[in-house]
């Protein structure tokens, strides 16, 4: 397994290098530059504009460009935002704790209700139960979080004012006062997106046990006289769980980089909103930032994921 | 209303025999506002009664006890220097901090700030050749970290953003600047290279003095490293807390301000990011914020909050102006290898019939009345404020028949396919704009009259950020212009002052491929009249013969139908309803008069 690791993490660099270029190149020529709003001030002389590209860079060649940040990068700076000139690491660091609270909270929530409510689904395909959670899960994945986000906002903000519909990233309180607003103002966010991947796992976990539930060795189990309760949680729900999980430490990544629609709605000063800001006034190094720790993220957890699966699954070798 | 008359009557106040009142009463029904006649008798030295300071009405007993003040910017600040800021959002998050020698109110009067007086012709302020300024600083005016103000910091100011290596955004106010003196520890002199009618400019409004002791080692190219960027130390009202760039800005009461009992807050945050429409039910609907800026909102989405809300919606005077730029150059063909070359013309625009008739296409009045509202005005001009530059020598008209008549007349005949055409040249036009749901409406609405009268219009929108940028290589820009016609909004921003307002339609400032398309005509017009117009408003220090230079300037643009211009707009806030002194101007920050800001119990 050792030899495995080493391979998966050397075949690893050329990815992140072959993502690097691509996306560099194609931010480079994007149109579009960060001090676009100076044109329509009638007070700021053109060459101000032209100045400042030629200062931060922007006018050399993309090859050039491109050499400059890697050879940077490698050196550990990552640069710094040219709307700000703030590093593009303590801009990421600002938002990184707002972003995990916020989606892995999500993400937690999701589970909470895909899984016993998928088994639930699975034990009993077809019931009434069944039928409701299906509906439910079909309904919440199919509107947007934005939908559902703006009727959260419409209902419990503004209709019965019973929540803050703005997020604010550094309540002013301590102790159970501080605790009291952060799930006051984060309960929203955290519900619109936790229902939504909560509605795709449901089904996901539902197929899986459902696979596994009609499999000989569970009505062994059953016939040998295992309380029901037990086949479930030690037979069934183990094995059925193996691509759950593996799935989820997939989507792992995602909690790092955000979800940008829901970010715009409750700004919820995450990564997310940073990236999207970002991308709108084409601040090149953070969007490289950005993207750079997301494809890191998602090719070490692919890597995780591939590994818990083999431990997990005895029949799994590596090779 | 020409110029012999104002003088006359000027002359009548300044002897006595004419009332104040009554010359107010004739220049009202003459067509300009009361307060710009107040202006004329300040310059010509008839001195106010009424104190130019804005007098709040309510006086606070003691500094800060205020509580919270929470706004919402929908674009967050990313820096917090007045000199190096990108946008609007950032001059804003800079005048928390920094203050200037005045700002400019919503009548556009000179409020001193960090400057002891105004400086007039009077009181020897300004010279009499209108070359130099004698400023005096406010005495006791401490900066954060508690040094003293002083007149060093100003020309260290000077010095800073006139650099070139800086490229501070405000050079423009710096550059005609050939020195300043200081002639003791609380008084300069600035003197300009030329006459200089904008002076006011120099350290007003947007245009914020900062301290020498913390920002000499960040001259020239070091200028975006400094830390006080981003940790502001002005002599503003409030001071910084903690601000994280694009999210947040949280400052707290200077206890040390120059002005007694003010600011009334004790705590400031200005929360940044999300749209204008949730920012504008934030403070009218659920009243969890007190102000948020510039909501670009349709009206009736507006009024619909404001029922049985906590906030109102702020209309706020200012100079932007939506208009239609109409092509003099042929985008269509290559000259010397560049499109929309000077020297070509364009096939069918040249045609002033043509133009003519664009501009009884507009249905001004439909497109106020659905789509702005409240939030603007239909307007036969580019230059509509301050009063007193307003031309009433124009007039603006709807009619798709007399449009139908005028291209009949000039020999555009209609082809089997309705398109009018002429001599092989058909009137198929290109009209681009940014996209933004109010333009396209105004797009569509323009298209309906257009084929009415046997235009073809193609509607184009190009996202913002490419459409007003300056890369040289996309061919999508608003100064590329490589298309028939564009619309947006040209806004008035560094003060009361339409120097630079005018500027898109002078010969030397015409957009080509030598300059990287970084001049700002790129309608490609040129024209001696306004070319001379232009130069003696530069110079010239007689405001009313200014105020007529510039009428005639505006004048000339929509005699030859250079521009349509569309609406007049205002500048919208959403205000809490118990909020008092904001008054919102269209010439300075919105936070111009942050220090003034309560709640009323």
């Amino acid at each position: 397994m050792g030899a495995y690791v080493v391979r998966r993490l050397v075949t690893a660099i050329p990815v992140l290098l072959g993502i690097s270029l691509v996306l560099f190149t194609v931010l480079a020529l994007a149109p579009g530059d960060p001090f676009g709003e100076l044109a329509t001030n009638p007070n700021v002389p053109p060459e101000v504009r032209a100045n400042l590209r030629k200062q931060f860079g922007l006018d050399d060649p993309v090859a050039v460009r491109y050499v400059r940040w890697f050879s940077s990068m490698v050196r550990g700076d990552w640069g710094f935002s040219f709307v700000s000139r703030v590093n593009v690491d303590t801009l990421i660091r600002q938002r990184l704790a707002t972003t995990i609270f916020v989606l892995g909270s999500a993400q937690i929530l999701a589970l909470i209700i895909a899984i016993p409510v998928g088994i639930l689904s699975a034990r009993r395909p077809y019931s009434l139960f069944d039928q409701i959670a299906t509906t439910l899960a079909f309904i919440g994945f199919s509107l947007p979080t934005f939908f559902t986000g703006l009727l959260f906002i419409l209902f419990f903000s503004i209709y019965l004012d019973w929540l803050p519909f703005i997020y604010r990233a550094d309540i002013q309180a301590s102790g159970l006062q501080w605790l009291w607003e952060n799930l006051k103002q984060g309960v929203m966010p955290i519900t619109v997106l936790g229902l939504f991947q909560g509605a795709q796992l449901t089904r996901f976990v539902r197929a899986s046990v459902l696979d596994v539930i009609q499999l000989d060795y569970i009505r062994t189990a059953r016939s040998k006289g295992l309380a029901e309760r037990k086949t479930l949680v030690k037979h069934v729900v183990r094995n059925a769980l193996i691509p759950v999980v593996t799935l989820l430490a997939i989507q792992v990544p995602q909690i790092f980089t955000g979800a940008v629609v829901t970010e715009q709605i409750f700004r919820v000063p995450g990564i997310g909103s940073l990236l999207i800001s970002s991308i709108l006034s084409n601040d090149t190094p953070v969007i490289m930032g950005i993207t750079f720790v997301f494809a890191g993220l998602v090719v070490i957890f692919g890597l995780l994921a591939d590994l818990l699966y083999g431990w997990l699954d005895p029949r799994i070798s590596f090779r | 209303m020409d110029e012999r008359a104002l003088r006359h009557w000027i002359a009548r106040v300044k002897d006595g025999t004419l009332s104040r009142r009554a010359f107010v009463r004739i220049m009202v029904g003459a067509g300009a506002t009361a307060p710009l006649a107040a202006q004329l008798l300040v310059a010509a030295g008839i001195p106010r009664r009424v104190s130019a300071q804005a007098k709040p009405a309510f006086t606070p007993s003691r500094r800060g006890g205020g509580g919270d003040l929470k706004v919402l910017w929908w674009q967050g600040p990313t820096i917090l220097n007045p000199h190096l800021s990108i946008g609007v959002k950032d001059g804003d998050g800079s005048r928390i901090f920094y203050e200037p020698l005045v700002s400019f109110d919503p009548e556009g009067n000179y409020v001193p700030v960090l400057a002891a007086e105004v400086p007039t012709l009077q009181n020897g302020g300004i010279a009499r050749d209108g070359q130099s300024v004698t400023w005096k600083v406010k005495r006791n005016v401490q900066w954060h970290d508690g040094k003293p103000l002083t007149a060093d910091d100003f020309v260290f100011t000077w010095e800073y953003a006139a650099d070139s290596a800086t490229t501070a955004v405000t050079v423009g106010n710096y550059k005609d600047i050939a020195r300043i003196e200081k002639l003791d520890p609380y008084t300069f002199k600035v003197v300009y290279k030329a006459p200089n009618p904008a002076w006011f400019q120099t350290f007003g409004g947007t245009a914020c003095v900062i301290p020498k002791h913390v920002f000499e080692p960040f001259k020239g190219e070091k200028a975006r490293e400094a830390p006080a960027n981003l940790k502001p130390v002005g002599t503003g009202p409030y001071r910084i807390v903690d601000f994280k760039p694009g999210d947040i800005i949280r400052a707290e009461l200077n206890t040390n301000y120059h002005e007694a009992n003010w600011p009334y807050f004790d705590r400031l945050e200005l929360k940044g990011g999300g749209d204008a429409v949730s920012a504008a039910r934030a403070v009218i609907q659920t009243g969890e914020y007190d102000f948020a800026w510039n909501i670009q909102v349709e009206d009736d989405v507006l009024r619909r909050m404001e029922q049985g809300g906590k906030g109102r919606t702020d209309i706020a005077p200012a100079a932007g102006i939506e208009h239609l730029l109409c092509n003099f150059s042929d985008p269509w063909t290559e000259v010397d290898g560049e499109r929309g070359h000077a020297k070509s013309a364009h096939p069918f625009l040249t045609d002033p019939a043509v133009r003519q008739a664009l501009s009884l296409l507009v249905d001004r009045a439909a497109i106020q009345e659905q789509l702005y509202g409240r939030q603007g005005q239909a307007t036969a001009n580019y230059l509509n404020a301050p009063g007193r530059f307003r031309s009433t020598n124009t007039r603006w008209e709807f009619s798709v028949d007399k449009a139908n008549a005028v291209l009949d007349q000039a020999g555009w005949r209609r082809g089997a396919d309705g398109i009018r055409a002429k001599d092989g040249k058909h009137l198929k036009m290109v009209y681009q704009t940014s996209i933004n749901p109010v333009r396209q409406k105004t797009q569509a609405i323009v298209k309906q009259a257009a084929t009415k009268a046997g235009i073809d219009m193609e509607l184009k929108s190009v996202v913002a950020s490419v459409f007003f940028g300056s890369d040289p290589g996309n061919p999508d820009t608003s100064s590329k212009f490589w298309a028939d016609l564009q619309m947006y909004a040209f806004n008035m921003t560094g003060g009361p002052e339409p120097q630079h307002f005018m500027d898109p339609f002078v010969s030397w400032e015409i957009a080509t491929k030598a300059n990287s398309w970084s001049g700002r005509n790129n309608t490609r017009w040129r024209n001696d009249d306004y070319d001379h117009a232009w130069k003696s408003a530069e110079s010239e220090m007689d405001p009313v013969k200014r105020a007529a230079l510039f009428i005639r300037m505006n004048d000339l643009l929509t005699q030859h139908n250079v521009i349509v211009p569309i609406t007049w707009r205002s500048n919208i806030s959403a205000i809490s309803g118990k909020l008092r002194n904001t008054d919102i101007c269209g010439w300075d920050s919105s936070f111009w008069n942050i220090a003034h800001w309560h709640r009323e119990a």
